[in-house]
């Protein structure tokens, strides 16, 4: 039953890959960005690593989110680039 | 009391499933957030207590009550906040939709 | 008997989550794509402790627990983003 959740995940992981490079809208880019880091903490735990995937979860989701919207909220802002 | 736990779970792994069947189907951003919300609450505090009915002795019971009162508090906070996001940024409704109250309420609100 | 019951369970979660994600991709706003990573994360979560619970460690329902503080945090975020801008 892990194979069988390790495999869907992993493909799911990989579309959500190939969707933030190829995305035009710069929001679905980050929010894809995020699926992948909250998707590959599941993976990290079925590895039997669950340090790393906290560490993940917090980091990859959580905080790279949140600083590439407020990157982009400055950028937005001064007007150089949307 | 692991057949009832079983049961439980699989209650719970259908309400999920029906949730997000709604988020995949419905026609509209604000029926996909009742349909994404309401459900897959109920469909996540039931896979958790059937689990923990199920597996007494190596889930602990405590944990598992923080995370449902957790789960019960935050997700209809952070769907409201969505919900209001996308109506301020003038999401279009879908074509059955009869009445909008809060349209009329902000356009009052204008001038 | 109860193994093939949670066998399903969890095959049925799965399959949740391959629908949420389809929507994830189809989405045509970012709205769309926000509620569709909202429901992923919760069906993720209880994947997580179907996970804690086969292993029999103890110590993955602290990672569910952070997993739904993150994804609480970054859905804030995001909507009050699209609000105003963060």
């Amino acid at each position: 039953m892990e194979l069988v959740i390790l495999v869907v995940i992993s493909l799911v992981m990989i579309a959500a890959a190939i969707m933030a490079i190829y995305s035009k809208n710069l929001i679905s880019a980050i929010i894809s960005a995020g699926v992948v880091s909250l998707l590959a903490s599941i993976i990290y735990l079925l590895l039997a690593a669950p340090d790393v995937a906290m560490t993940e979860a917090a980091i990859g989701s959580g905080l790279t989110t949140v600083v590439f919207l407020y990157a982009l909220n400055k950028m937005r802002k001064s007007g150089k680039d949307g | 009391m692991q057949l009832v736990g079983a049961i439980i779970t699989l209650i719970g792994s259908i309400f999920l499933f029906l949730g997000a069947l709604g988020v995949f189907r419905m026609p509209d951003v604000f029926n996909r957030i009742q349909a994404g919300t309401k459900a897959t609450t109920l469909g996540t505090m039931l896979f958790l207590i059937g689990i923990t009915i199920g597996h007494t002795d190596v889930v602990p019971t405590l944990k598992i009550i923080i995370l449902i009162l957790f789960i019960l508090f935050t997700n209809p906070l952070s769907s409201h906040a969505l919900a209001r996001a996308a109506h301020y940024i003038k999401t279009p409704l879908a074509e059955e939709t009869v009445r909008d109250d809060l349209a009329k309420d902000e356009d009052r609100k204008e001038p | 008997m109860t193994d093939i019951i949670y066998a399903i369970a969890t095959y049925i979660a799965l399959a949740a989550m391959v629908l949420a994600f389809l929507r994830f991709i189809l989405g045509p706003k970012a709205v769309d794509r926000v509620v569709a990573l909202d429901s992923l994360t919760i069906i993720s979560l209880s994947l997580i402790v179907c996970i804690a619970c086969m292993s029999g460690r103890t110590i993955y329902i602290d990672i569910a627990l952070v997993y739904g503080l993150i994804s609480f945090v970054g859905i804030v975020a995001i909507a009050r983003y699209l609000e105003r801008g963060v």
